[in-house]
C-alpha cells in the first residue's frame, strides 16, 4: 500500500515538471500505455493522447523500433539501456515536420517505473540543408547560362565567323556583355558572404546618409542620364550622422536606385527621400528613413514577400535582359539587418513602388 | 479496452490485430510522405526504397488477414468483438492501397525526371499527399483514442482534396495546350493526382469504419467535391484569363 501511495506521489511530482518543459514529453507506463503527456505533447499528438497504446501513437517503422527496443530494455535489465532514437515525421496543422525522437528508461531511483519520451523539432535544420542545396544549384544555373553563350561565340569566331569583321563585332559586344552578368554575379556573391560573415557585428562609425544618398546619385548620373528619369532627391536629415557602414549603405542606396531605374522606368520619376523621425514603433529611439519611390508598372502583391529571397525573380527574362544578378534585394536586406534596421516593400499594381530602408540613428 | 473478456487471452489477440493495423498504418504514412518528397525532389533512390518497403505492408495486410480468420473460427465472436475485426480487417484493405498508390506515385519518378520538367508541379502534388497524409494521420489517431469527432472531421475534410485535384486537373491541362512537349510529364502528373484523390477517399471510407465501431452509426451522404469528371474546356480557357 504504501508503496502504491509513493507511486502516486513521484507521478504527480513528474506530471507538474513536465508541464514546465516547453517540447513535448510522454511517459509510457509498463503496460505500454501512455501515462502522461505534457502540454506540449497533447497539442502535437491531440487532446485524447492519454491512455492510448504507445505502439498506436509512434506506429511508424523508425519510432516503433525504437520504442519495442526500449520496452525489451525496460523489462531486461541487463539489455543495452538506451537512448533509444528515431525521426518521427508528423503533419502539424500547416506544415510538415521532423521530430528526433529519444526514448530514455527511468532509473529506479525515479520512484516510477516507465519509458520517458522527448522529442525535438529539428525540421529548420532540414530546411537549412534544403535552402543550401537549391543555392548551390541556383549558382550553377546562374553561371552556366553566360558561360555557355561565351564558349558559343568562341567557337563561333574560331570557326564560320574568323574572318567575318562586322559579326565579330557584334559577338564581342554579346560576350562583354555575358562576362559583365558573370562578374556582376561573382561579386555580388563575394559582397553577400561579407555581408553574412559580420552581420553580427553592428558598425560604430558615424557617417553621413545625406552624404551616401549624394555619392551614389553621382556614382549613377551616367545611367540616370541614358535613361530619360528625373530623379528627385529631397533631403530632410539635415546633416545628422548615424552609426554605419558607408560602403555598405552606399551599395543598399545604388541597388536600391538602379532597380528602380531597370524595372519602374516607365514613371519616369524616381523620387528618394530622407527624413529623421524621433520614433517609431518597434524601434529603440529616433530613426533614418531613407525611402526610393518609382512609378513604374509596380509589383504584384504575391511576390513582395519573396523578393528578398536569394535569385527570386518576377521576370526572369526581363531580369536578366537588364542585367540583374537576383541577389541586389537579398544583399540590401542583410546589410540592413546588420544595422539592426527595418526594409520593406510597399506596391501597388500599376502605380509604383516605394522601397524603404529604416535605420537606427543612435 | 473497457470490458475484459472471461478468456483473457481473447483480449490479448484482439489487442495482437489492432497493433497490427497501426503499425501498418505507420508504414503506410511513411510510403506516402517518402513517395511525395521523392516526387518533389526527384530522388530516384528514395522512390525505390518506397517501392521496396510495399511489399512489407503487402505481407502485413495478409498477416492481418489470416489472424482476423483464426480468430473469426476458433473465438466465433459476437456483437461488439465482431463489428471491431471486420472493421479492423476493412481498414487493412484500404490500407493496403494506399500502399499501392503510393508505390505507384514512387514508381513515376524516374520517367518523370527523364521527362520535361513542370516547374511547380511536384511541389503541387506534395500538398496535395500532405492533405492526405494529414487525413491518414488524423484518421489512425482517431481509431486509436476512439475518437469519433476527429474521425467525423477528416471525413469533412476530404472535399478539400477533391477541390485541390481539380484544380491541379485543370493545370497540368493548361500545361499541355500551351506545350505538347510538356505531355508525357503532366499525364504522369495526372495520374498521380487523381491517385491521390482516390486515396482520400479510401482514408474517408477508414474513417467511416471508425465512427461505424464507435457508434455503431453509418454516417449521412458524404458531400462530394466537383468531380474531375465534369471538368470541361471552357472551365480550363476560363482559369487561364
Amino acid at each position: 500500500m504504501a508503496n502504491t501511495r509513493k507511486q502516486a506521489s513521484a507521478l504527480t511530482q513528474f506530471e507538474a515538471f513536465l508541464e514546465t518543459l516547453p517540447e513535448p514529453f510522454l511517459l509510457i507506463n509498463p503496460s505500454r500505455r501512455v501515462e502522461l503527456a505534457n502540454t506540449a505533447a497533447r497539442e502535437l499528438f491531440g487532446a485524447g493522447v492519454h491512455g492510448m497504446p504507445a505502439l498506436a501513437l509512434l506506429r511508424q517503422p523508425e519510432p516503433a523500433a525504437a520504442l519495442e527496443s526500449a520496452f525489451f530494455a525496460l523489462e531486461q535489465a541487463a539489455a543495452p539501456q538506451g537512448p533509444f532514437e528515431a525521426r518521427l515525421e508528423s503533419f502539424g496543422t500547416s506544415l510538415e515536420t521532423t521530430y528526433a525522437m529519444s526514448a530514455q528508461i527511468l532509473r529506479p531511483e525515479a520512484g516510477l517505473r516507465g519509458i520517458v519520451i522527448s522529442f525535438r523539432d529539428i525540421s529548420h535544420i532540414e530546411e537549412a540543408e534544403q535552402q543550401r542545396r537549391d543555392f548551390v544549384a541556383n549558382v550553377s544555373h546562374e553561371l552556366r547560362s553566360p558561360l555557355t553563350a561565351l564558349v558559343g561565340f568562341i567557337e563561333t569566331l574560331q570557326g564560320p565567323a574568323r574572318d567575318d569583321a562586322a559579326a565579330r563585332e557584334h559577338f564581342l559586344r554579346i560576350m562583354e556583355r555575358e562576362a559583365g552578368r558573370m562578374t556582376r554575379l561573382v561579386g555580388d556573391l563575394l559582397q553577400l558572404s561579407k555581408v553574412e560573415s559580420n552581420e553580427k557585428v553592428r558598425p560604430r562609425s558615424l557617417i553621413s546618409v545625406s552624404e551616401v544618398v549624394r555619392a551614389t546619385l553621382a556614382a549613377l548620373r551616367p545611367q540616370i542620364e541614358v535613361s530619360s528619369v528625373t530623379v528627385h532627391f529631397e533631403d530632410g536629415s539635415t546633416g545628422a550622422m548615424i552609426p554605419g557602414d558607408r560602403d555598405q549603405l552606399i551599395q543598399v542606396c545604388m541597388n536600391l536606385v538602379e532597380n528602380a531605374l531597370k524595372y519602374g522606368a516607365s514613371g519616369k520619376r524616381i523620387d528618394i527621400e530622407l527624413c529623421r523621425q524621433e520614433e517609431k514603433p518597434g524601434m529603440p529611439g529616433p530613426v533614418m528613413r531613407l525611402s526610393v519611390t518609382d512609378f513604374g508598372e509596380g509589383i504584384d502583391a504575391l511576390h513582395i514577400p519573396r523578393l528578398t529571397e536569394r535569385f527570386y525573380r518576377i521576370d526572369n527574362h526581363r531580369s536578366r535582359e537588364a542585367g540583374g544578378t537576383g541577389l541586389g534585394l537579398a544583399i540590401v536586406k542583410h546589410i540592413v539587418n546588420r544595422h539592426r534596421g527595418r526594409f520593406n516593400i510597399r506596391s501597388k499594381k500599376g502605380e509604383g513602388s516605394t522601397f524603404t530602408v529604416v535605420l537606427p540613428a543612435q | 479496452m473497457p470490458s475484459r473478456h472471461t478468456v483473457s487471452s481473447f483480449d490479448g489477440d484482439l489487442q495482437q490485430i489492432e497493433d497490427a493495423l497501426h503499425a501498418m498504418g505507420g508504414r503506410v504514412e511513411q510510403a506516402l510522405t517518402r513517395a511525395a518528397r521523392a516526387l518533389e525532389h526527384r530522388d530516384e533512390d528514395l522512390a525505390l526504397e518506397v517501392i521496396e518497403a510495399d511489399r512489407v505492408i503487402d505481407a502485413m495486410e495478409e498477416a492481418i488477414n489470416q489472424n482476423v480468420v483464426r480468430l473469426l473460427a476458433l473465438r466465433q465472436p459476437k456483437a461488439q468483438d465482431l463489428r471491431l475485426i471486420i472493421a479492423v480487417m476493412k481498414m487493412a484493405d484500404n490500407l493496403e492501397r494506399l500502399g499501392d498508390y503510393s508505390k505507384n506515385m514512387a514508381k513515376r519518378v524516374a520517367p518523370l525526371s527523364a521527362a520535361q520538367q513542370i516547374p511547380g508541379a511536384g511541389a503541387a502534388i506534395r500538398r496535395q499527399s500532405k492533405q492526405v497524409g494529414q487525413m491518414l494521420q488524423d484518421m489512425l489517431d482517431a481509431h486509436a483514442m476512439h475518437d469519433v469527432a476527429r474521425a467525423m472531421d477528416v471525413i469533412e475534410r476530404d472535399i478539400e482534396v477533391d477541390e485541390m485535384t481539380n484544380a491541379l486537373f485543370r493545370e497540368f491541362i493548361t500545361h499541355m495546350m500551351e506545350d505538347p512537349r510538356s505531355i508525357t510529364s503532366c499525364l504522369h502528373y495526372i495520374f498521380i493526382a487523381k491517385n491521390v484523390e482516390r486515396m482520400g477517399d479510401l482514408v474517408t471510407s477508414a474513417a467511416e469504419q471508425v465512427v461505424f465501431l464507435n457508434t455503431g452509426a453509418k454516417t449521412g451522404e458524404r458531400i462530394k467535391g466537383r468531380s474531375t469528371a465534369e471538368i470541361n474546356l471552357a472551365d480550363v480557357r476560363e482559369g487561364q484569363e
